[in-house]
């Protein structure tokens, strides 16, 4: 049994240590917003946040979660700071086939927890590893720019 | 507009002569597509009204990101009049009612779902408010001329009274079905037209939208299946032992495609998977690499193949030119690699099979998993979850993936949800073929174009499918050359032919189809010939078009918007390209430089005449959408074979378009009178011609070949 806070509720699961986070989440838990797209760390569909840091959940083992705050895109809303972001992706109305859009969401709020008030080169650095292949980015960086606050 | 059935008739076979160029799917549908009479789409089959008054209207195109769940709602609500924030969206099951307009079969792709269902969508929304009026009016004992809707409500304004529409929805239920409806005049409309936001943004936003890869049912187990490293493969013999010993591990099963492992979840599948001992009986496709395949298909250009138009003298035409220019193109296979790999959920009974998945082409898909299963296609239920990103994959003329999931679920005898990997996903064949293209042309002294021949080498993707009896004729099928033989531009002397090689790998359509690289081709080669006529690349274009012609208006916008032979910052260019798809037209005009030997594309300034647009903030997503996918492809797409076996394997040796790679996009709609046509594609086409273009403008190279990444550019 390894047990972690998803979205702030304790949980326990029992699973090989070894096996990725994103499979834990969801597999055994069936919370199915964090997303697979390659299972190697390139497209940034998994990415949650541990202790507060976007991370890549396909590639992170459960025995990392153990003990460990994790929020995934069900828990978004639960800060203001997220639940900005995600009614930034709202009003800019981010989303096309939308498969991508929970790691961008979660990518996006973990770059506005550290940077408030970030710059482009700080919002292409912290986006350019999620792979939308719709082709939302500029849309992704007016939500970004409208949610800290700097106008869409 | 008075909607008859004899109107009906008349508009879509107009409609319908437009769309057999740029139409890949069957369109010999005249007679089908005459009867969209009340009684062939009965309102209650796309609405309905709830007596708390949510609306929910059944969509009956698949949405993978094209916005199809928010423009045909509009489309019945321009008509309905309810009140859109009561209106909520669900997946249409499989029926002949959700047919497509033009063909016997539920399908979402050729970029037709608005306008196949412009006039269907409208009249469904129509008749729905005709029986609401009439429910109100009969029980109000008013004359029906009297009453008028306002978002959601049945008003008479003489009496005062009104009714929502959830109170009256039951009654309406009751009352026969009017043989004709008004339509409104465009001028009257009132949500067409207006940026509208997606009603699937919310979901999307919050984890909620379900893709097939989140269904989940008691008992269901997860299964990968290694399949043969080549195209045609089979297995020859396979020990399991260390697989079957993992944890978790339900059981191996040999199905048609190769080993299937069924265990409780993803990663206990993978890891047990890759455990597996396999020895393959390669077949023929392992002789296929591709250096030895472009050199095939480049010898094969320069012969004749069967003749896809022609007009004039080609051969005096070549003789008597002033100045000729000839080049050789090869562009890749790519693969669609939508974000959501593929995957199925299948739940087998005896007598009934039920499928969730992210499907583009339900009724084929249906069909296939009632042939496999022994059932009959009423006996299969396909519920169709959001997608993933489709781009083509997910209408599979074979079924491949809900055949092999049928398959799979009959071996195992237990629900599953088959699952590829990226890896899987991206090996997995169906590609957009390779193509070579030959092309010599001429000018005359005064820079006209006098002589045009294009040879284009490549699979067929219609061949074998049942769509080959409307696409393929005189052994041409006509997606290998649209947007080649209809090239729009005033060439006297003018032939295209076709060679259709065959091989093992399973190849199909990919946004855009043939245009993908018929346009990269011919657009790119009207620009040598204005550099061979010393003319300005815009200016010269117009020169050759058609007076009346649609090309005209997109390539002028795009070049006004982007203030085209303006000045740009030091060592940037322009480039251009127009294209018409899916009968729409688009002009890119795409801003490139060098940074560090690397194409850098900055900007992108686009017109686009798709006709009357629905949801303009779509239409712009669309381009945006058409354009990244385009500049992937253009940049950095490539499947490559090695003896048989595909290069690729991931989004590390097969990078689609980064957020730091992203052009500015500025989208300038051309306002039309004309019947809505295609938007999801017609924005791929131009991008790949106009940033090569751009390219030659800055350094005087000619990139024939994709991807540019390839060539060196310093």
């Amino acid at each position: 049994m390894i047990s972690f806070y998803l979205n702030g509720k304790e949980t326990k699961v029992d699973a090989d240590p070894g096996t990725p986070l994103l499979w834990v989440l969801r597999d055994h838990l069936q919370m199915t917003g964090t997303k697979y797209g390659c299972g190697i760390a390139q497209c940034g569909a998994c990415t949650v946040h541990l202790d507060g840091r976007a991370i890549r959940s396909c590639v992170t083992p459960l025995s990392m979660a153990s003990g460990k705050k994790i929020t995934t895109i069900e828990g978004i809303a639960d800060t203001a700071l997220g639940k900005k972001v995600q009614e930034a992706w709202n009003e800019v109305d981010v989303p096309q086939c939308g498969y991508c859009q929970s790691g961008q969401i979660m990518a996006a709020a973990a770059l506005l927890h550290e940077h408030p008030h970030p710059s482009d080169s700080q919002i292409t650095d912290a986006m350019d590893g999620i792979i939308c292949r719709c082709g939302t980015y500029n849309r992704i960086h007016s939500a970004i720019k409208l949610a800290s606050g700097g106008g869409k | 507009m008075n909607v008859t059935r004899r109107k009906f008739l008349k508009d879509t076979a107009a409609l319908m002569g437009g769309l057999v160029i740029g139409f890949y799917l069957p369109s010999r549908g005249r007679a089908y597509a005459a009867d969209l009479s009340p009684a062939k789409y009965p309102p209650d089959a796309f609405i309905h009204i709830a007596p708390d008054d949510q609306i929910t209207i059944i969509v009956n195109k698949s949405e993978m990101g094209q916005g199809v769940y928010t423009s045909l709602p509009m489309l019945i609500n321009e008509e309905l009049e309810a009140d859109w924030n009561r209106i909520g969206v669900e997946s249409a099951p499989v029926a002949a009612v959700y047919n497509h307009t033009h063909m016997p079969m539920q399908l979402t792709g050729g970029s037709s779902s608005v306008s196949s269902s412009w006039d269907q969508m409208r009249s469904v929304g129509a008749v729905a408010r005709t029986l609401l009026v009439r429910a109100a009016a009969e029980q109000w004992g008013v004359p029906e001329a009297e009453c008028h809707v306002e978002n959601g409500h049945v008003m008479h304004a003489k009496s005062g009274r009104n009714s929502s529409y959830g109170k009256l929805a039951d009654a309406a239920a009751r009352l026969p079905l009017p043989d004709r409806v008004e339509l409104k005049e465009p001028k009257d409309f009132k949500l067409i037209g207006k940026p509208t936001r997606r009603l699937d943004t919310p979901a999307k936003t919050d984890g909620s939208a379900k893709f097939g890869l989140d269904v989940y049912l008691p008992g269901m187990l997860t299964v990968l299946v290694a399949r043969s490293p080549v195209f045609g493969g089979k297995v020859k013999s396979y020990n399991a032992d260390d697989a079957r010993k993992q944890r978790g591990v339900h059981g191996i099963y040999q199905v048609p495609t190769g080993i299937a492992v069924a265990a409780d979840g993803f990663w206990t599948a993978k890891t047990a998977r890759d455990l597996l001992q396999i020895e393959w009986d390669e077949g023929d496709g392992a002789r296929l690499s591709t250096p030895e395949m472009f050199a095939e298909y480049l010898e094969l250009a320069k012969r004749p193949g069967l003749v896809a138009r022609h007009d004039g003298d080609l051969v005096q035409g070549l003789k008597s030119a002033h100045r000729t220019v000839s080049a050789e193109y090869e562009v890749p296979y790519l693969a669609h690699a939508a974000m959501e790999p593929l995957n199925v959920v299948v739940d087998l009974k005896p007598d009934h099979c039920v499928i969730w998945t992210g499907t583009q082409a339900q009724t084929m898909d249906r069909a296939a998993a009632a042939r496999v299963a022994g059932l009959k296609p009423e006996q299969v239920e396909i519920h169709t979850t959001f997608l993933g990103g489709g781009f083509g994959r997910r209408a599979n003329p074979r079924s491949d993936f809900v055949t092999e999931a049928v398959q799979v679920a009959m071996a195992v005898g237990k629900p599953v949800k088959v699952v590829w990997t990226r890896e899987d996903d991206m090996q997995g064949g169906n590609y957009r073929p390779m193509w070579a293209d030959r092309i010599e042309a001429g000018i005359d002294k005064d820079g006209k174009p006098l002589a045009w021949k294009h040879t284009i080498v490549g699979q067929s993707i219609i061949e074998g499918t049942p769509f080959a009896a409307f696409m393929v004729h005189g052994g041409i099928d006509a997606t290998s050359v649209e947007g080649a033989a209809t090239i729009p531009y005033l060439i006297p002397n003018l032939e295209v032919g076709l060679h259709s090689p065959k091989n093992e790998v399973p190849v199909q359509w990919w946004r855009s189809v043939g245009h993908s690289h018929t346009a990269f081709v011919v657009e790119t080669m009207m620009d040598d010939l204005a550099q061979l006529a010393g003319r300005d690349p815009v200016t010269y274009r117009l020169a050759f078009l058609p007076a009346d012609s649609r090309y005209r208006g997109v390539l002028k916008l795009a070049a006004d918007k982007s203030d085209w032979g303006g000045k740009l910052p030091a060592g940037h260019a322009h480039g251009v390209a127009v294209h018409q798809s899916f009968d729409s037209f688009v002009a890119h005009v795409a801003e490139v430089s060098l940074e560090d030997g690397r194409l850098r594309v900055h900007r992108v300034v686009s017109a686009v005449d798709c006709g009357m647009v629905v949801n303009p903030d779509g239409v712009r997503q669309q381009i945006e959408s058409a354009i990244v996918y385009g500049l992937s492809a253009a940049l950095h797409g490539e499947i490559t074979l090695d003896k048989g076996r595909v290069v690729q394997s991931n989004f590390n040796d097969y990078p689609p378009l980064r957020f730091s790679e992203m052009p500015k996009i500025d989208v300038h709609i051309v306002k039309s009178s004309m019947p809505p046509s295609g938007i999801g594609e017609p924005g791929t086409p131009p991008i790949a011609p106009a940033v090569a273009n751009a390219v030659f403008a800055l350094t005087g190279k000619r990139l024939r070949r994709m991807p540019f990444g390839q060539e060196s550019l310093a």
